[in-house]
């Protein structure tokens, strides 16, 4: 039984052997419009959200989303209870399968919401540009552009809550003969005050599965929320403590090899020659498989593999690229970006300003290196891996293996990090072990990457180039903005807008060439425009000898959310007040994701010339917070993911090749160095903005603008280094 | 063949005596909670104790774990009860993606059995684990936390 409503489109049904169950159908993007796809092309309504209550009174979220450690499932499945009125302790987290019903819609139209209809940066890899099909959209399961909560849960989850639980009390009402309107919801329970009676969710479900969904289901009034705004703990956290959490190289099977893959240094580079027989001599070694861009050892452990892979001296050719390294690199930057303009500050003003800026590629380096284990039989294809868009690995497998999607299994494990590294676009780990499990079939093969594969063959956060001006007047205000910079495209061009009160800004994006292969990093643009516009307007407030807290408030005049949160961590920060010796502050905001976060670096230079953080207090408006010590963590951890950039992170190219290989040359923050993070939220009214991404950009800037207010000096290229 | 305790249990792999604890213990000991990050060293990701001392088992030749015992976070807790670490790390909601916190939490474990109240300098020089999601602040509190605390057990 199905029916739309204003917002969607509800289906209902009965589970096997009693029971409830409620999908909320997709919103899919057409090329200038949304549109709602009342049907697959097979006839299916396309279902996103789906929620079980069974007969012993459980009520279990189905979620098409994954857990990478942002704890979106149990927020999302919050927002469901609150609107069900569901006893919490009794919901239970589901993670979708890759299954198109669970294709999640709902983050599309959260973004063009925002966006206004653009696809944003990090999925466009995911889009088919040449027919811009609407099934391309639909077909995504994905986790990414901090949209979980916000779209899943805001769009989705809360109308599937609001349906279920008046299907429920009118369930109720037929069994009582009651006005409904004498009935109430409360803690997975309908209750008739007047009789005093009452029956749980479960008792009702499978009479309530014969209703009618209701054409607008009335959603609670936010000062009615008793468990949404609550700290909850994360449903995920107690099998990551002791061992038993299985991410994607944790999967066991009967038979199963182990594949270790060396793919060619180049990007673009192919397999040449390579003799096997030195693999062959190591024990254990069952295949040396030559893929078209790489070669695999097939062996019966893991170590054995790699040894046998570190025994080889495969040839690759280098797709004429052998010769690139990061400084011809820049030099293209600067070349494409000499094609758009001098870069000189705009005429006109008492004074100009104009300052080059330069970040580099960064890789994701999630602490579980990529992996994936596939096995190919009888025509079939089964992959289990941690990805953030299961049903689009699904897809890249059945290319891999030549078989219809239908004939693939998708299981999705836990990621060991995500940060956009295993979104739709980089399935590479995917098609290789699909490939390589193809040649040894009917076993199963785990390729897992070393860490130095994983460093070296990253889609890459891109370098850019930019160059920033502006005129000030006689009271040293800006009057004109530009900022030319190079960039993968128009997508770039939201996040390099500036968030100040300035007229006509000149953003002008121009296509550098993209040597390494790229993709969305934590944050993606703003990553890096984040770090130039609030160095720059940094520059501008010095330049213009004013304090530069109070040069942004005085430019954010009709933003009151923006100079909230700047005088929020201005004020947690002791902003004005002295510093302990030796020691700066610097300050910056960036809004992206629909979400304002300032922060506040304290700052401190070691004896060995190091740059050291002490501490960052920050203020955060993402509207409404759903789990308050969730949230927190967030930002906790993006601070430290974007510190860690800050410092330390570069990828630089030799002879065409990453020159980085781990962690010694690609150093992460410690507890030893790691900075005491003070957070607080502004709530707000506001629509709701993304939490797992926000957190990174400012912290960049804001610690550039300490170690300028400490020593004079203006870095103005990542990471941060003393002259 | 190598013969040595683990968790507690008597065990014999079949394995050539070059492989890292890390894979046998994975592979052959069935135990994945142990995890690997970089095989060099530098992450702590496939931290263990030999002999209640925290290793990183990544760069430990199953040969010279012999007649010794190890430790993984499956065998931290004492049955069903959970060793402090771990139980302070639900309590504080320390992990994010998790991978990292196998390794971080025996690293800890190891640390509060011969210092139960360490210094924030001694927690900085006794713990180098990299945790990729920057679950610092947490593993701090929730170390302090503990202080005194922890329990002297191991599996």
């Amino acid at each position: 039984m199905g029916k739309w409503t204003r917002r969607a489109f509800i289906a209902t049904g009965s589970l096997v052997g009693g029971g409830l169950v409620l999908g909320v159908g997709a919103i899919a993007l057409a090329p200038n419009r949304l549109r709602i796809v009342p049907k697959r092309a097979d006839g299916h309504e396309r279902l996103t959200t789906w929620i079980k209550i069974t007969p012993d009174n459980e009520v279990v979220a189905v979620i098409p989303h994954c857990e990478m450690g942002q704890g979106a499932l149990t927020g999302v499945a919050m927002m469901l209870a609150e609107e069900l009125e569901a006893d919490w302790g009794r919901v239970r987290i589901e993670e979708a399968p890759a299954e198109d019903v669970y294709a999640n819609g709902y983050m599309l139209r959260g973004f063009g919401a925002e966006m206004g209809m653009e696809v944003p940066r990090w999925l466009e890899r995911a889009v088919d540009y040449g027919t811009y099909k609407v099934a391309d959209f639909a077909g995504l399961q994905i986790t990414g552009g901090s949209s979980s909560t916000r779209s899943t849960g805001q769009l989705g989850m809360r109308v599937a809550g609001a349906a279920a639980r008046e299907m429920l009390l009118e369930a109720a009402a037929a069994r009582w003969s009651v006005p409904v309107g004498e009935l109430s919801a409360r803690s997975s329970q309908v209750v008739h005050g007047p009789t005093n009676r009452s029956a749980t969710y479960g008792e009702l479900a499978s009479d309530a599965a014969a209703i009618k969904p209701p054409l607008h289901p009335r959603l609670k009034p936010r000062d009615q929320y008793r468990l949404v705004g609550t700290p909850q703990l994360r449903h995920d956290i107690p099998s990551k403590v002791d061992g038993t959490a299985q991410f994607g190289i944790d999967v066991v099977l009967p038979e199963m090899l182990y594949a270790a893959i060396a793919a060619a240094p180049v990007p673009g580079g192919k397999l040449a020659a390579v003799d096997p027989e030195p693999a062959k001599t190591v024990p254990g070694v069952r295949e040396v498989v030559r893929l078209d861009d790489a070669v695999a050892v097939v062996a019966d452990g893991y170590w054995q593999a790699l040894q046998a892979l570190r025994a080889l001296q495969p040839q690759f050719t280098d797709a004429g690229r052998g010769a690139m390294d990061s400084e011809q690199i820049y030099a293209a930057h600067a070349a494409a970006l000499d094609a758009v303009g001098s870069g000189d500050a705009p005429a006109g003003g008492a004074r100009t300003i104009a300052a080059e800026y330069r970040v580099p590629y960064l890789a994701h380096a999630t602490m579980e290196p990529m992996c994936a284990t596939a096995r190919f039989a009888d025509g079939r294809c089964e992959v289990w891996a941690g990805t953030q868009d299961p049903l689009n690995a699904r897809r890249v497998a059945a290319a891999a293996a030549d078989v219809d999607t239908a004939d693939v299994v998708m299981h999705n494990l836990q990621l060991g990090g995500g940060f956009g590294r295993r979104l739709p676009g980089a399935f590479d780990y995917v098609e290789q072990a699909v490939r390589v499990a193809k040649a040894l079939t009917p076993r199963p093969v785990k390729l897992i990457w070393s860490r130095e594969e994983d460093m070296q063959h990253d889609y890459y956060r891109p370098a850019v180039v930019a160059r920033m001006g502006s005129a000030l007047d006689a009271e040293g205000r800006p009057i004109s903005w530009t900022s030319y910079f190079t960039g993968a495209g128009f997508l770039d061009a939201p996040a390099a807008a500036p968030i100040y009160g300035i007229d006509a800004p000149d953003v002008r994006v121009v296509d550098a060439p993209m040597h390494l292969r790229t993709g969305s990093w934590r944050s993606v643009a703003s990553s890096q425009h984040g770090f130039f516009m609030e160095s720059f307007i940094d520059e501008l407030a010095h330049a213009a000898g004013r304090d530069p807290l109070g040069y942004r408030i005085a430019l954010l005049s009709g933003k009151p959310r923006h100079r909230a949160v700047l005088e929020r961590a201005a004020a947690m920060a002791g902003w004005g007040h002295a510093v302990p010796e030796g020691r700066a502050r610097g300050i910056a905001i960036v809004e992206c994701f629909g979400t304002r976060v300032a922060e506040v670096a304290e700052v401190g230079i070691d004896a060995d010339g190091a740059i050291r953080v002490y501490r960052v207090d920050a203020a955060v408006d993402c509207g409404l917070v759903v789990n308050p010590d969730q949230a927190l963590a967030q930002i906790q951890g993006a601070i430290i993911f974007g510190l860690s950039a800050a410092l330390f992170h570069e990828i630089t190219v030799e002879r065409g090749a990453v020159v980085q290989r781990s962690f010694p040359d690609y150093d992460m923050i410690r507890l030893a160095n790691a900075p005491r993070v003070n957070v607080e939220f502004l709530e707000s009214d506001a629509p709701m903005g993304g939490l797992g991404e926000p957190g990174v950009p400012p912290i960049a800037p804001a610690v550039a603008n300490a170690v300028f207010a400490l020593t004079g000096q203006r870095l103005r290229s990542l990471p941060l280094r003393l002259a | 063949m190598i013969e040595f305790t683990l968790n507690g249990t008597p065990t014999r792999f079949e394995v050539t005596p070059d492989t890292p604890l890390l894979w046998a213990i994975r592979e052959q000991g069935g135990l994945t909670g142990t995890k690997f990050g970089c095989g060099i060293g530098a992450c702590g990701a496939c931290t263990v104790h030999i002999d209640g001392v925290a290793v990183r088992s990544c760069l430990v030749p199953i040969a010279g774990v012999a007649g010794r015992a190890v430790t993984t976070i499956e065998g931290l807790a004492s049955g069903l009860e959970l060793h402090a670490a771990q139980a302070a790390w639900i309590e504080h909601q320390v992990p994010q993606c998790g991978y990292c916190q196998s390794g971080m939490i025996m690293a800890i474990a190891a640390l509060l059995e011969s210092n139960p109240r360490p210094s924030d300098a001694e927690i900085d020089a006794s713990v180098t684990n990299i945790c990729r999601c920057g679950t610092y602040e947490r593993i701090r509190t929730a170390i302090h936390s503990l202080a005194g605390k922890a329990e002297v057990s191991h599996g």
